[in-house]
């Protein structure tokens, strides 16, 4: 039988390539094409072809960023995916304590980001703050907006208090949907505590592992409110994470090619490292453990 | 061996199983046959030590077991999932019971070979349970028990999650392989026809309540009470309600069945007659059946058998008929039965032949 070919199906897809060519196709474009270009006022541009790129990739401000954005992308995984399955692993499995526990651990995912900050600004201050006056007068010399250390530390802790819970209620999703017959088994075989861990609890919990981790990372990778909100990227440029750099030199410096030379960046860099960490944390998940009969 | 005797368990006050008492042989197989939710899972958990009886004791050996942790006994369990250790290879996987015991080197490889080798799994030594097919995954759930050497094998509706051709050739082997280790190997399974092919003991779950524990054939071929032969029964036991006075067996319409030798020594009185769906038929078999007015219901037809649901003197029956007989709904047709096939009960679900024993 042929093929019913209707050419008219076509006007069906037309709303939605409308709505995603308004929404992400010509913002994106626009963006492409400020990258190439230097803006006067007036509306003039002029072509400079890849000038920014280059001068972005060799300025330091740029390295600088990255590297703080990196070391608070890994800082936080490393704190909130250990945590959250510990969590998530202490969490009881039916009862009355259940809903509780939900409950408490969405609350932080309720709180608005700039709301988040502002409590952390306040909470941390050395003069009224209840968490800054108590460090302080335990002898615990704290102050974020003089400390790049204490500042970086606020920071992190916000974000750990903030998104923890998600790795939580993923990871407590991957527990409850283990069959009780498999504790059941491993009880029978006699396997101790941490080998129901290491070898039904976690290899059960590897793709929400790995949705929590590509999450976590992207969305620390683009932070902007929560330390735009209590340090201002200060003391310094020390907590000056590449989004707040971008909107300083956009918003601030009125540098459109630059800065939209540095979002194209920015998005492959995001880009990348979540493809790494897909690939890694898939080929982990299929490794296949080897040492039959090599005793 | 293994010995419940009098347990009990209840759940929030309500009583799961009742007063259940079994002595199972080392070397035995021993099917453990009810419905869904009549306490097979339970009683096996009570058997492993999973969970402790409200009352009652499991002996061991002629050891007390009582609330003893499943940790420290010797059992192995097969469940109706495939339940593997999902990260770890098939080989591994199967090692896990050994390695957990302490066995060293080329013990454990010798062994793992061995158990592959029987369950048919040296192919896929290396692969990890998600790569196998449904059958494979439990060969290896399997093969973990039996590379256990345990005392007590449990198998909690294995075959259940297979296809059909998977499940006959598995039942073959199960018994045999676990034959040979001396343990004591405990089935359980709702379908009655697996029971009738695995052979070697039956005992009946009905409600948390064991009707009847003895060899198979013998529990299939003469139930104790009514509630055992309809358990031990599928498709479902027919019952015809039947009025017995001097010699006679009366139906609800008149029609009169002679009573045996036997069954003339019972009192007057009440009485159901149970009879197999084959035992109902639709066409005169022998010259001493009776026949019954019958409307049809529905009919089936499986390709080689025929399911013929009838509704006569207002009880619901099933005929079971080899061939192809196609029989138009809502017709009125003659059905015959045979009063040698009968099991009668009296009304109380007792069998005549265990009233007689009583009275003897």
């Amino acid at each position: 039988m042929e093929k019913t070919i209707n050419n008219r199906a076509w006007f069906m897809v037309l709303p939605v390539l409308f709505l995603v060519a308004f929404t992400a196709v010509i913002p994106l474009m626009t963006v492409v094409n400020y990258a190439f270009q230097d803006s006067f006022g007036n509306n003039q541009f002029f072509w400079v072809g890849t000038e920014w790129f280059t001068d972005l990739l060799s300025s330091e401000r740029f390295h600088d960023a990255l590297v703080r954005n990196l070391i608070f992308s890994f800082s936080i995984l490393a704190i909130e995916i250990p945590l959250g399955i510990g969590i998530a692993l202490c969490m009881p499995k039916k009862g009355w304590g259940v809903p509780v526990c939900l409950v408490l651990m969405a609350l932080p995912l309720l709180v608005p980001w700039n709301v988040v900050g502002t409590i952390w600004q306040v909470f941390g201050r050395a003069d009224i703050g209840l968490l800054g006056y108590f460090l302080n007068s335990i002898g615990i010399n704290y102050n974020y907006t003089q400390d790049p250390v204490a500042a970086w530390a606020t920071v992190i802790v916000m974000d750990v208090w903030h998104w923890t819970s998600l790795v939580v209620l993923l990871c407590y999703a991957g527990l409850v949907s283990i069959p009780e017959a498999y504790y059941q088994a491993a009880r029978i075989d006699g396997a101790s505590r941490w080998a129901v861990f290491r070898f039904i609890q976690l290899p059960k919990m590897h793709s929400v592992l790995l949705i929590a981790v590509l999450l976590r990372f992207m969305d620390s990778f683009m932070i902007y409110t929560e330390p735009f909100v209590v340090t201002g990227g200060g003391p310094g440029n020390s907590t000056t994470f590449l989004s707040i750099d971008l909107v300083k030199m956009a918003i601030g410096q009125f540098d459109l090619g630059p800065a939209a030379a540095m979002s194209l960046v920015y998005f492959l860099i995001i880009l990348l490292f979540s493809w790494v960490f897909y690939t890694v944390m898939n080929n982990a998940g299929g490794e296949k453990q080897q040492y039959a009969g090599e005793e | 061996m293994l010995e419940l005797k009098h347990v009990s368990k209840h759940v929030d006050g309500v009583g799961h199983i009742r007063d259940v008492s079994l002595r199972l042989e080392s070397g035995s197989l021993n099917v453990l046959l009810g419905p869904t939710l009549s306490g097979k899972t339970t009683v096996m958990r009570l058997m492993a030590g999973l969970d402790k009886p409200t009352s009652g004791q499991v002996l061991v050996n002629g050891q007390d077991m009582t609330g003893v942790s499943v940790r420290k006994r010797d059992v192995a369990m097969v469940y109706q999932q495939f339940i593997n250790y999902p990260a770890l290879t098939v080989y591994e996987n199967i090692a896990s019971p050994l390695r957990v015991a302490g066995v060293k080197g080329a013990e454990v490889d010798k062994q793992v070979r061995k158990a592959a080798d029987l369950m048919k799994l040296t192919p896929y030594l290396e692969r990890t349970p998600l790569n196998l097919s449904g059958g494979q995954q439990q060969r290896t759930a399997i093969a973990r028990a039996l590379v256990k050497g345990a005392h007590l094998v449990l198998m909690d509706e294995p075959l259940a999650n297979l296809d059909y051709k998977l499940r006959e050739e598995l039942r073959d082997e199960l018994p045999k392989i676990f034959s040979e280790s001396g343990a004591v190997f405990v089935y359980a399974t709702t379908e009655p026809t697996e029971a009738l092919l695995l052979g070697g003991r039956t005992a009946t779950l009905h409600e948390g309540h064991i009707s009847q524990f003895g060899d198979t054939l013998d529990v299939y071929r003469n139930p104790q009470d009514i509630i055992t032969a309809q358990t031990f029964s599928d498709p479902p036991l027919n019952i015809l309600g039947l009025t017995k006075k001097g010699g006679e067996f009366r139906t609800s319409n008149g029609t009169l069945i002679p009573a045996s030798e036997e069954e003339k020594r019972l009192p007057d009185g009440h009485y159901k007659a149970g009879f197999r769906p084959h035992h109902l038929y639709l066409h005169r078999q022998s010259a001493e059946a009776v026949s019954l007015p019958a409307k049809v219901d529905v009919s089936e037809i499986t390709g080689s058998e025929s399911f013929v649901h009838v509704t006569c003197l207002n009880h619901r029956w099933v005929a079971l008929e080899h061939g192809i007989h196609n029989v138009e709904v809502d017709a009125e047709i003659e059905v015959f039965v045979d009063a040698k096939n009968f099991m009668i009960f009296d009304d109380e679900g007792r069998s005549a032949a265990s009233l007689m024993a009583v009275n003897a």
